[in-house]
C-alpha cells in the first residue's frame, strides 16, 4: 500500500535492496543528501560505532574523555571571556572585575575558567598516571604517548600565559620568575628573555602578547595535537589495565573479541563519569572558587605592582612539582636543567621501560614500588613548591627530586630485572 | 539485590552533596564566639555572614561615615549597593551617597591621591578587593589591634600590621589603649637564657563612645560588608549552586541508569 510513498522502502525493515547499487547512493533525503558530498556516516561508523575499545576499562579511563570535555569548557568560557577583557596592563585588572561584577552571569563564566585551568591538569595528571599503570606508552602505542606529551607541553604553556592575563600581583611575579628561567640559557640567555618579554621587564607588551598567544596560537596548536593524539589512538587502538593486545583475538566478524563499539557503550558510560565530574566541579565554582588560594591566589586580588612582592612568589599549584626540583638546584642553570629533564624523561618513557609485561597488575614488586615512590614524590614535590625554600623543605625537595629520576633512568635496569607474573591471554572482564 | 542495594546509594550521593553544600556555613556556626584572650588575637575570627542583610547595612553606613574619606570601593557602584543590600533609592541618595555624586557612580573617596600620599606616606589602598587579598579575619584583627605607640607620627601602632600608616581612626569609639608585654625567659640561638619582651594584653586607658561589645559589632558589621564588596554575588552564587548540584545528581543517576542498561550486553 505505501509502496508509491517516497522513501517509504527504506523505513520497512527487510525489504529487498535493489541490486547493484548502494545503499547510499539509493537513499534520499537530507541525511543521504549530506553524506554524499560529506562522509559523516562513515566517520561515525569508523571512529563511534565501529571503533572497538576493551570492555575492562575502569575508573581510571574516565580522564581522557573528561580532558576533551575541560578543553572543550576552557575554550567555550575563554570566548565569553575574551569578549570583556582588555589585554592591556592599564585595564586588564579592572576588566576583570568589571567581568566578575557586572557582566551579567560573569562571575560564572570567569570562575568556571578559573576552575577549569586546574580541573585541566587534574584530569590531565590522572590520565597521565593511569598510562603509566597500564602501560599505554609502550610498543605499539609510543608515539600517541609522546603526542600527549606535547598535549601537555602545549597545555602548560597555555596555562602560564594564561594565567599572567587578569594581571593581579602574583601574576606579575609569577611571570617574573617563570620567564627568568629562560635567562639561564647559555650565551643567549638575557637577550631571550627581553625577546620574549617584548621590553626591559613584564610590562604592556608582555601581557598583550602572552594574551594574542593564549588565545589564539597555543589553542590552535593545542587542538590539532589533541587530534592527532585521537588519530593515534584510533590507529593503535586503547590498551587497558591488562595491557592485553585486543586486537590479537579477533572474532570471525574481524572484531576483537574482548571490544566493544565505543558508540554505544562507551559514550553511555563516560556521560556518567561527565556528571560526576561536573558535580566536583561545580561545588567549587559555587562553593569554593579559590580553593584556599590553591585555584585563585590571595595576592592576585591585588594588582600587579612592580614595587611590591608578595610575601612568597610560586607558580600556580600544577608546575610546582618543577617549581621544587628548579629550586632543589643551588645553582640556576644546573636547577633549569634538571627541570627540562623532568619534563625529558617523560618524554622518552617509552624507550626506558624493558618490561617484558605492559601492565602494573603483572609487574614485579619492584615496579610497583618505584611507580609508588614515583607517584608520592611527585605529589611531594608539588607541595613543597608551595613552601618556601629553606631548611628542611630543600632537603625533602632534594630527596623526592632524586626519588623522580631515579623512577625514570633505572627503569631500564629495574625493569628488566623484575620478575613479572604471567600475563592472561584475554582481558579479565567480570560482567556487572 | 544487588541492583537494590545501587539504588541506595542515590540518596546517600543527595545527602553527601547536601552535607559538603552545607559544610561552609555549618563550619562558621561552630567556630566559637567566646572572647579569646588579647596574646591570642592572631586565632581572632571575624565570623563573617554575607547572608545578614542588616549587618551589611550597618557595615555600609559606618564605611561611608568612617572609612569612605580616605578609602574608595572603586569596583562597586551605589546603585549596586543598594540593590544588594535591599536599600531603598531615596534612602540610599538621602543618607549615603555624597552630594554631586549619582547612584550609577562608583563608590570613590574624596581625597586627593597627592594629596594623601603627601600626609600619610602613601596613598590608602582602593579596599573592594580587600577581604581577598588579606582574609576577613585579618580585617578584624587588624581593626581590633590599634594601640597608643608614641613613636609613631599618627600616634597608634598595630598589632596585626606593624608600622601601618593609617591613623587609629576608630579610637573615638573603642578608645585608647596601650600594649602591656610581659618578660619571657626564652633560649637564645646561642643556647644561653635571655629576656624576651612579648605582648600579654591590651590596657584600656581612655573610653570610647562605644562599650567593647559595640565595638566588637561595629568591626564585625564593617569586616561583613567589605567580605560582601569583595565578591558581591556570593551569597547569590551560593543559594544557587544548590539547585545545580541537584540537577547534577539528579543527571549522573539518569545517566548512570542509561549506562547500565546498555552494559546489560556485555558478557
Amino acid at each position: 500500500m505505501a509502496t508509491t510513498e517516497r522513501g517509504s522502502e527504506l523505513r520497512t525493515p527487510g525489504a529487498p535492496q535493489p541490486s547493484g547499487a548502494t545503499p547510499v547512493a539509493q537513499k534520499r533525503g537530507f541525511w543521504a543528501w549530506l553524506n554524499k558530498r560529506l562522509p559523516i556516516s562513515e566517520f561515525i561508523a569508523e571512529q563511534m560505532t565501529g571503533y572497538y575499545a576493551p570492555k575492562n576499562f575502569n575508573f581510571w579511563y574516565f580522564f581522557g574523555s573528561l580532558a576533551l570535555l575541560v578543553l572543550v569548557l576552557q575554550i567555550f568560557t575563554g570566548i565569553f571571556l575574551a569578549m570583556f577583557y582588555k589585554p592591556s596592563a592599564a585595564h586588564a585588572f579592572d576588566s576583570v572585575q568589571f567581568i566578575m561584577r557586572e557582566v551579567d552571569w560573569g562571575w560564572l563564566i570567569r570562575y568556571m575558567h578559573s576552575t577549569g585551568a586546574s580541573a585541566f591538569f587534574i584530569v590531565v595528571y590522572l590520565h597521565m598516571f593511569r598510562g603509566l599503570m597500564y602501560g599505554s606508552y609502550r610498543q605499539p602505542r609510543e608515539l600517541l604517548w609522546v603526542i600527549g606529551m606535547l598535549v601537555y607541553l602545549a597545555l602548560m604553556a597555555e596555562a602560564f600565559m594564561g594565567y599572567v592575563l587578569p594581571w593581579g600581583n602574583m601574576s606579575f611575579w609569577g611571570a617574573q620568575v617563570i620567564v627568568n628561567i629562560f635567562g639561564t640559557v647559555p650565551a643567549i640567555g638575557p637577550g631571550l628573555v627581553q625577546w620574549i618579554r617584548g621590553d626591559y621587564g613584564i610590562a604592556d607588551a608582555t601581557l598583550n602578547r602572552f594574551f594574542a598567544l593564549h588565545a589564539a596560537a597555543v589553542p590552535i596548536i593545542l587542538l590539532l595535537l589533541v587530534l592527532l593524539h585521537l588519530v593515534a589512538l584510533h590507529r593503535t587502538g586503547s590498551n587497558n589495565p591488562d595491557g592485553v593486545e585486543i586486537k590479537e583475538h579477533p572474532g570471525h566478524d574481524g572484531h576483537p573479541l574482548d571490544g566493544i563499539p565505543f558508540h554505544p557503550y562507551y559514550t553511555v558510560k563516560d556521560i556518567v563519569g561527565v556528571g560526576v565530574f561536573f558535580v566536583a566541579f561545580a561545588l567549587i565554582v559555587f562553593y569554593w572558587p579559590t580553593v584556599h588560594g590553591l585555584f585563585l591566589e590571595q595576592p592576585n586580588f591585588e594588582p600587579a605592582n612592580a614595587l611590591s612582592t608578595p610575601a612568597e612568589i610560586h607558580p600556580v599549584w600544577y608546575f610546582t612539582p618543577y617549581y621544587a626540583i628548579l629550586r632543589a638546584v643551588p645553582n640556576k642553570g644546573m636547577g633549569a636543567l634538571l627541570m627540562l629533564l623532568a619534563l625529558v624523561s617523560l618524554l622518552v618513557l617509552p624507550w626506558l621501560d624493558r618490561s617484558p609485561v605492559k601492565s602494573i597488575r603483572y609487574k614485579g614488586w619492584i615496579s610497583r614500588l618505584m611507580l609508588a615512590v614515583f607517584a608520592i614524590s611527585f605529589v611531594g614535590l608539588g607541595y613543597l613548591g608551595l613552601q618556601p625554600a629553606e631548611g628542611l623543605y630543600v632537603i625533602l625537595a632534594r630527596i623526592f627530586a632524586i626519588c623522580y629520576f631515579a623512577f625514570f633512568w633505572l627503569m631500564p635496569f629495574y625493569s628488566r630485572i623484575d620478575r613479572v607474573k604471567q600475563v592472561p591471554e584475554r582481558v579479565v572482564y567480570h560482567a556487572h | 539485590m544487588r541492583i537494590r542495594v545501587r539504588y541506595r546509594v542515590v540518596p546517600a550521593l543527595l545527602l553527601v552533596a547536601a552535607l559538603v553544600a552545607g559544610a561552609a556555613c555549618a563550619t562558621r556556626a561552630l567556630a566559637a564566639d567566646e572572647t579569646p584572650s588579647d596574646a591570642d588575637w592572631q586565632s581572632w575570627k571575624a565570623n563573617t555572614n554575607v547572608t545578614d542583610t542588616a549587618s551589611l547595612q550597618r557595615g555600609a553606613r559606618d564605611f561611608v561615615a568612617y572609612c569612605l574619606g580616605c578609602h574608595s570601593l572603586k569596583y562597586e557602584r551605589w546603585s549596586r549597593l543598594g540593590q544588594d543590600l535591599k536599600i531603598p533609592q531615596a534612602l540610599l541618595v538621602k543618607d549615603l551617597i555624597p552630594p554631586g555624586e549619582t547612584p550609577a557612580g562608583y563608590i570613590t573617596s574624596p581625597m586627593v591621591e597627592s594629596d594623601a600620599e603627601r600626609w600619610f606616606g602613601k596613598a590608602p589602598p582602593d579596599l573592594s578587593l580587600m577581604a581577598r587579598a588579606r582574609d576577613p579575619d585579618y580585617l578584624y584583627q587588624y581593626l581590633k589591634t590599634f594601640y597608643v605607640d608614641p613613636d609613631r607620627a599618627t600616634g597608634a601602632n598595630n598589632m596585626a600590621f606593624p608600622q601601618s600608616a593609617m591613623p587609629d581612626i576608630v579610637s573615638p569609639l573603642e578608645g585608647l589603649k596601650i600594649a602591656v608585654y610581659k618578660t619571657v625567659a626564652t633560649r637564645g640561638p646561642d643556647g644561653k637564657m635571655v629576656n624576651e619582651q612579648v605582648f600579654d594584653h591590651f590596657k584600656q586607658i581612655a573610653p570610647g563612645s562605644m562599650t567593647p561589645q559595640q565595638f566588637d559589632q561595629f568591626v564585625h558589621d564593617l569586616v561583613n560588608f567589605l567580605d560582601y564588596v569583595g565578591d558581591p554575588q556570593q551569597a547569590m552564587r551560593q543559594a544557587m549552586g544548590v539547585w545545580v548540584i541537584l540537577f547534577l545528581l539528579v543527571f549522573t543517576w539518569l545517566a548512570w541508569l542509561l549506562k547500565r542498561e546498555f552494559w546489560k550486553d556485555v558478557k
